[in-house]
Order: structure tokens, then sequence, then C-alpha cells
């Protein structure tokens, strides 16, 4: 019987496009119900102020407006505030984040009042219509000034604009940076970064008052999670609520939320009993959607006179914004073991401070705490080098923990499940043509030549697949980190694969496909997978953190494996020999020494739907169900390079040539990961080179359209060059997988940064600021030369 | 008022308020939702269409100004029995996609391109994409689908 060829490893394009490339797939704004009104939120245009009254009388009087709800009108309604799901310490303060603010707006953009109409237009005139009374609070947006004595506190309440602090220590760390020779130390401030889904936020609430059910439709990464924060918030039972996200365009961690927006909309569809739609504008997605980054680091290492890393101590400042959302507090801790990069030390160290501040909340952004630490200690590696006097690649070789494929320990804590930091730098040497790149450095120094260029590394270790459950209750986090598979043969061997992560251009229905089309040697094209639905897919713990094969993905196998050995007893009860006498290979089980009397699993569907020969006791159907709690996170890792040509004139950075060579385990989908890769790298590339969003000293964004807040274009940006490493699989799954999501956003600010840094370092430029604008590196030179920068 | 437009090579009228844009028209009178709107500011480009050949962002443009016109949207870039258009088939092979929000506005863009110059360069594809933002891809796979789909359309081997 021929074998079925393998097609993990294999591209077949994606089950996904033909509804996308067709104008066909419909995202939440497509969507219309009977009876629908539309909510516009109005929204406080100041960062910090009382809300002295609202008149919606003008408001009310318009044409097609149903309803206008202050804060103080709902505040008896909610069963409680949003969710924020992450208490990392005792010292936590969280103050109750109300979807409408009842008493204070505390950043621009928090919602003051909804208004409901017949239609878009007529909610958004009534908006402008509503009046309310502000009285301006002092406002601080600065961290270092929000920690300050007699500084404006966000929450008056809470007596001070600490959130949190939070520490992990491993070995005696002040011992060992007081002995060691030598010490490096440097201050980096990460920008904040704006996560610009392309696809807004949209929500719809459709009631069914008779039966008291409800189904909100949202853009969302986590429609699992938001059906238990709508319970908290609402008091509506999980038995009563479905979420569907529908096609989802993009998310970058923004829609890794639970938003006032779904809240309001489910509340107001109870009170009126129609279903209610509101959809984001980009203006408001700049104020009401989170926001990511924006740290204030001190990084330190202590080394030997050969810079051999001794000690990593890191004191981290996290802006949270105005409230904790849903993993505020949280999301620098996802990096919080990474911050010793693929290096090893006897003593590790990282303390963390949150701070309130009148700006929009931050939370996860792609890479989510993982990027922050990956830019500290790639920057700082490198000012260790230049202490000690040794090339970027010499440091990074001399601190590499050596090649292992058996779990070994990090120096905070935990096992990486396997890694060969040489490989990888050795194939994004050879890709880069680095040895070249460094003579036609050297030739441009010497020429003295106003574009100058600079060669950046970045050697990251990532940590991901989010996350053992039992490592998520030592860390404080409310849920677990498991993921669930469903599936479901019919009686004609066609595959429902019913998964728990929840995509939004991943590819999941590809890349799942593939995995089960292997396990249970059924073709590509019968097997489809269902995602994004709490009623159809009860189980899921939805897709975020570089999880979704990690975790999800396993749980797929593991069901498909179930299915394998169901029909593996039913193909032995058929054939009349004992279980063991059969061999398995793609779908088909043999019987031992005679190859030829054998089963499919398609054709022992058939049976399990018909049941009329079945082993004694079984059950009849094929369709099984796997939860998946990995026992350790998954660890990509790998080198990028980047030569940037710097003009020294202008400031002006060019990039020459980009190299990423990630290794993420087994490969499931070549086309897919090449594509995360590219994807993650030039939204890391952004950061470095073009993103900031820019508040003024009142607490307004001034970077609040996409004309301010630059994301680039194809034209700005270059194609990059892919390299895999060694491929090592992964310990902590059978399948060998880890995850790509998020791997570019980590490697590639700090090898962007540290190339424009080697472009100027013949001029003594050892830092220059994010993003490294035409404007930021002219200052960089001019204050370096001696002159004021101006 | 009443807009008669051409869209997709059909004639269609709509009543509507002169304040609402092309878009709107499209999406919520016309119900062709293909068009997506993601920046109501002529940033993105998500809600490029074609007007007489030439790509318009549609939510810049009042739904009266493109009266009288022909409009081409993504839902009429495949031919009338469902084949593909050359670039449709070059982006689902290229991976030139993920979320799939941007799409249509590249796809409307990226046929202009087309029609005016056969043979682009990579930078030229680049430069002409330059009105459309996508956050998945990093346009890399974009471009070459693009150029890929030129060759196809060339009958190059």
């Amino acid at each position: 019987m021929a074998v079925a060829e393998r097609t993990i490893g294999t591209s077949p394009p994606r089950k996904e496009d033909p509804e996308l490339i067709t104008g066909q797939a419909r995202y939440t704004d497509d969507l219309t119900m009977p009876g629908m009104l539309h909510m516009v939120v109005v929204r406080s245009p100041f960062a910090h102020a009382r809300i002295k009254g609202v008149d919606a009388s003008k408001a009310l009087a318009m044409d097609g407006v149903v309803a206008v709800y202050t804060g103080a009108d709902l505040a008896a309604d909610w069963a409680g505030p949003l969710l924020m799901a992450w208490a990392v310490s005792e010292d936590l303060k969280n103050p109750p984040h109300w979807p409408l603010t009842k008493d204070e707006a505390r950043h621009q953009g928090d919602g003051v009042a909804v208004v409901l109409a017949t239609s878009r237009a007529a909610a958004k005139d009534a908006a402008e219509a509503v009046e309310v009374d502000y009285e301006p609070l002092p406002v601080v947006v600065d961290m270092e000034a929000a920690l300050a004595d007699g500084a404006p506190l966000v929450h008056e309440d809470q007596g001070t604009n600490k959130a949190y602090t939070w520490s992990l220590k491993n070995g005696d760390v002040d011992a060992v940076f007081a002995a060691a020779p030598v010490v490096v130390k440097e201050r980096y401030v990460i920008q904040r970064a704006i996560p610009t889904a392309i696809e807004t936020r949209a929500v719809i609430a459709d009631p069914s008052p008779a039966m008291g059910e409800y189904t909100l439709w949202s853009a969302t990464q986590i429609p699992h999670i938001v059906r238990v924060a709508m319970v908290v918030a609402t008091g509506i039972p999980e038995s009563k609520l479905r979420v569907i996200a529908p096609r989802v365009g993009g998310g970058f961690g923004s829609k890794l939320q639970v938003y006032a927006e779904e809240a309001l909309c489910l509340l107001v569809a109870k009170k009126l009993g129609r279903p209610v739609k509101w959809v984001e504008e980009r203006s408001e997605n700049y104020l009401a959607t989170h926001h990511g980054r924006d740290q204030i680091q001190v990084a330190e290492l202590a080394a030997d006179e050969q810079g051999k890393i001794r000690g990593f101590r890191f004191n981290i400042m996290v802006n949270m914004g105005a409230y904790l959302m849903i993993i505020t507090p949280g999301t620098p801790l996802l990096g919080a073991f990474v911050y010793c990069g693929c290096y090893g030390g006897d003593a590790y160290e990282v303390n963390f401070t949150g701070v309130f501040t009148n700006t929009t909340p931050t939370d996860a952004y792609r890479g989510a705490g993982r990027p922050e630490a990956t830019y500290a200690i790639e920057r700082i590696i490198e000012a260790l080098a230049r202490k000690v006097g040794k090339d970027p690649v010499e440091i990074r070789r001399l601190n590499f923990l050596p090649a292992f494929t058996e779990p070994t320990p990090m120096p905070g804590g935990l096992s990486i499940d396997s890694g060969n930091y040489d490989a990888t730098l050795d194939q994004a040497l050879e890709l880069a043509g680095y040895d070249q790149l460094r003579k036609e450095q050297q030739v441009r120094r010497e020429r003295g030549d106003t574009k100058q260029i600079g060669i950046g590394l970045s050697t990251y270790l990532e940590m991901c697949g989010l996350a053992p459950s039992r490592v998520l209750k030592a860390l404080n986090y409310a849920a677990g980190g498991w993921d669930a598979a469903t599936i479901r043969l019919s009686p004609t061997g066609k595959v429902q694969v019913i998964a728990g992560t929840s995509p939004h251009g991943q590819g999941h229905a590809t890349t799942f496909a593939q995995i089960v089309a292997d396990d249970l040697g059924i073709p590509f094209d019968d097997i489809e997978v269902i995602t994004g639905d709490t009623t159809l897919a009860p189980l899921g713990m939805d897709t975020y953190g570089s999880r979704s094969i990690a975790i999800g993905g396993v749980a797929v196998h593991r069901a498909a494996m179930k299915i394998v050995e169901k029909t593996r007893r039913i193909a032995a009860h058929e054939l009349e020999v004992s279980d063991e006498d059969l061999d398995y290979a793609s779908g088909t089980f043999s019987v031992k020494g005679a190859p030829d009397r054998a089963k499919t699993v398609p054709g022992l569907a058939w049976s399990a739907w018909t049941a009329h020969d079945l082993p004694d006791g079984m059950e009849p159907g094929l369709e099984e169900t796997a939860v998946y709690d990995a026992a350790n996170f998954v660890f990509p890792y790998g080198a990028h390079i980047c030569a940037v040509e710097v003009d020294t004139e202008t400031g002006q950075v060019d990039i020459l040539k980009y190299v990423a060579v990630d290794d993420v385990g087994v490969v499931i989908n070549p086309q897919i990961v090449d594509g995360q890769v590219a994807g993650g790298v030039i939204q890391g590339i952004a950061e470095a080179l073009f993103e900031e969003a820019v508040y003024s000293d009142d607490g307004q964004l001034l970077t609040a359209s996409l004309t301010n807040y630059e994301v680039p274009a194809a034209s700005d940006v270059p194609s990059i060059v892919i390299g895999r490493g060694p491929e090592l699989p992964s310990t902590t799954n059978e399948l060998g997988v880890k995850g790509v999501g998020e791997t570019g956003t980590i490697a590639s600010p700090p090898a962007v940064i540290n190339a424009v840094i080697d472009a100027l370092s013949h001029l003594g430029v050892t830092d220059v600021p994010r993003p490294a604008s035409p404007e930021n590196v002219w200052r960089t030179i001019r204050s370096t030369r001696g002159g004021d920068g101006r | 008022m009443d807009v008669t437009l051409s869209v997709n090579g059909v004639s269609r009228t709509a009543s509507v308020e002169p304040r609402i844009t092309l878009a709107d028209v499209l999406r919520d009178e016309l119900g062709l939702t293909g068009t997506h709107v993601g920046c109501e500011h002529g940033v993105c480009g998500a809600c490029t269409v074609l007007l007489d050949g030439r790509s318009v962002r549609s939510c810049l443009l009042f739904a009266v100004q493109a009266a009288g016109q022909e409009v081409t949207t993504v839902e009429g870039l495949a031919a009338a029995d469902g084949t593909l258009h050359p670039l449709q088939k070059a982006f689902h092979d290229a991976h030139g996609l993920q979320c799939g929000f941007c799409t249509p506005g590249f796809l409307m863009a990226a046929r202009e391109l087309l029609d005016e110059n056969p043979s682009p360069t990579e930078s030229e594809v680049r430069t002409w994409l330059s009105g459309n933002l996508c956050r998945c891809t990093g346009y890399q796979n974009i471009v070459d689908a693009v150029l890929l789909a030129a060759e196809r359309m060339r009958g190059a081997p």
C-alpha cells in the first residue's frame, strides 16, 4: 500500500487564502445584525481630569439616537471591573479599571460615556454633542518624574505611582560584582511602541433576550479568555455567552486584551435588548488600544579581564500607563529569565519597578518582555566587548553556553530545551559575508567617507510557548497555559480539527492540517480546521506568546495519536490479530510479516460509524480530545546580523543587508515560518529606526495618527536573508517544535542599533537613542563631536 | 441623494448623504465588504480601489465624486467564472498575505502597477506599493508575489 507523502517540512499554499484574496472573508466590521445599534465612545481629551458632569440632553434629542450612558449611569450594572490577571507581587497596586470611568479620566482617550444610535454617522454626530464638564488635574507622563516626591498621582487613593516591584535573583550577585575585575554599566531607553494592527478593533454584541443568551463577535486574539473576563465584568453566565473571533486582521499582542468596549457592547445590548456594534477608528486605536514596551533599563555585567561574564544585573523601570490591563504588570516578567541571552554566568538579578503615568496602558506587544530583555543584554555585551577590547563576535563566542541537546540550566533558573549558539552564529556570519563587510568598513573609514558602514549583531535566546501552568502559578498568573484540540472523523474519513488557539494571520489551519495529514495519512485537502469560537471549540487558551504550535500544535498531534490508538484497536479486531501485531505508518495499519493485510484510518472511520463490529465495550464514532500542558517552555535562538550605511552628515540610516538565522526547532511549513520571520524582523526594524509614541508633558499623544506614527512602508525596508541554523528539535515536546511568531521583533532591534553605533564608533559614539531616526543620529553625532546636538 | 456607479461592471445605484465616502457605500450599501477601512485618513491603503482604472483611496473619496465612473474592487479582480487574477494566484503561491486585511488594497494597487508596467523591478514594486501598509509580512513576500505575477503575465517561463 502506498505510503502518503509527508507534508511536514513542505509548504502547501495556505488553506486560509482563497477567501482573503477574493474579498470574501468576513472580519467583525463586515458583519451586521437585524436591528443593530451603533455605539460610539465619548473619550476624554485630557490626560487627567475630574468629570464634574455630563449633559447628554442635546445628543439625546438628535435623530436616530437611542441612548446615552455615562460611567455613573452604568456603575450599578457592572459585576466587576475589567480583568487584570497577573498580580505579580504582594505590593501590587491594582486600582479598579471600569469600562467607563466613574470619576476621573486618567489618560487621553479614557472612556467617559457611550452613545447608541441607529447609524454610525448619527452616533458620531451625537457623541460630539455630549457635553462633559472636565476639571483638568495635574498630569505626569514621565516615569522618573512619576516616582519623584510630590508627583501628581494617577490614582490618588493609592498614595503612590509605584505599581509594584518584582525581583528575580540567583546566586550572590553583589559579591560577584564586588569581586569582578571588569564591570560595565549602561542605561537604555526602550521607547513606547504602538502595535498598529491594520484592522482596528471591532465588537458586536448580539443578545437573545428571551433566552438570556449573548453572542459576542470581537476582533480579538483571545475569545476564550474574553468569555471568562466578560463573566467577571457583566455577570452574564459563561453558559449563556458565546464569543467568536471571526477573521481577525492582525494583533501583535494588541488584541491579547480584554477591552472596555467588549464589556460595554454586551452590557448595553443587555439593557436595550438589541444588537450593538462598535468599530474603533484609527485615531481611537492610538488612544484606546494598549501600547507596548516603554522601559528605562540600567544594565550591568560583571566579568573577568578577558570578558567572560560572571554576573548579570538589570534594574528596569516599566511604564504601566494609567491602568493595569490583563497582563500589564506581568509583561516584563515574560522576559525576566532571558536577560542572560545565550550566555552563562554565576549570578543573575533582574528587578522591575512598574510605574503608573497618565498615558494609555501598556501591555503585551509582539515579543512582550523578551525584546526588552534581548535589547539590554545584546547592547551591554557590546559595551563589555569595547571595554575588554574584543570583537563583537569574539565576546559572544567566549560567553556562549556550549552546544547541548538535553535540557540545560540557565543563569536565572529554568532549563533551556536545546541550543547550539555557535552554529547559528557561524551560519549568519557566512550569509552576511561578515569578513567582507568588515573590509568594506575599513576602506570607508580610511577614506573618511561621509557614508560609513556599521555591522551589528544580535545573538538572542527566546523563551516561548506560553506556558507551563505550574510555572504560571509560581509567577502568580491567574490562568493556566495549556491548550486543547479535538479531532473528529466523519464516516467517509474527512477530518475536522477543532483547536483552542485563535489565529489572526499565522496560518493555523494550514499548519495544523499538515500535522494531522501526516499523523493520520489523510490528504491535506480533506482536513478542515475550526478555531476562534467558544461554542465550537470550547477548550482553549488562545494565541499569543508564540504558543500556537508549541502548545496548540502538540495538542493537535496528541489528539491525532489518540485517533490512531482507537483505530488500531478496530483494525486489530477486524484483522483478528492483537494490537501489537500491527505496524502503523501514515494512516495504514498492516499485520507484521503480512503487509498486504491492512486497514486504513479513513476506512476504520466508517467502521467506527456503523459500529457493526467494534471491539467489546468500545464506543462508536471517532472523535478524540487532547489537552496539552507543557512541562517546560521552548527556547528558539539564533543570530541576526545587520549591516547599515549611515550618512554622517544627515543621520540617515539605510540597511544594506539583514541576515536572520533562527533555530525554531522542527519546521512544519517553511514558507509560513519564513513569513513570520520576515514580518517580525521588519516590525523590529521599525522600532529601531522609525516608530515612537511621543507624549507632550500634558499627556497629549502627539503621534496619534499614521501620519505621525511612522509605520514603515515597502520602500523603507529591505528584503532579508533567512537561515535556519541546525534545527535542533525541542526536547520539550514530541514534535520537536519551538515557536516563531516573535523571533524577529525580539532579535532585530539590538542588531540594528548595534550596527548604527558600530558605524559611528570611530567618532566615539557608544549609544544612540531609539528610534535611530535621522534626527536622533544626527544629534548623537553632533553632541559626540562636542557640539550641543542642536 | 442617489448616486449611480458602475461597480465591477454592474450599474449600481445607492441613496446616500453627500458626506458618505465611497468606501462606506461599497461596504454598507452595496455589500462589498472586501474593501477594508484601516485608517480613515488615507495612509494605510487598505481601502484602495480602482476608479476608471486608477487606484484611489475609497476612504478619502465621497461617493458622489465617483458618480458615473467605473469602480473596480477586489471582488471584481477574478474573472467572471471565478478564475483568479494572476496577482491573486501569486499572492496565494508566494505567501503574500498573513491576516489578509491589507491584501485587497495591495492587490488593487499592484494591479494598476502591472497594467502600467508589466516588467517592474523589485525597487519599482516597493516604491509603487509604498502607499499601502502591511503589518504582518514585512512586505518581502508581497513584493515577491507581485514580481511572480508580472512574470507569469508576461508569459515568461
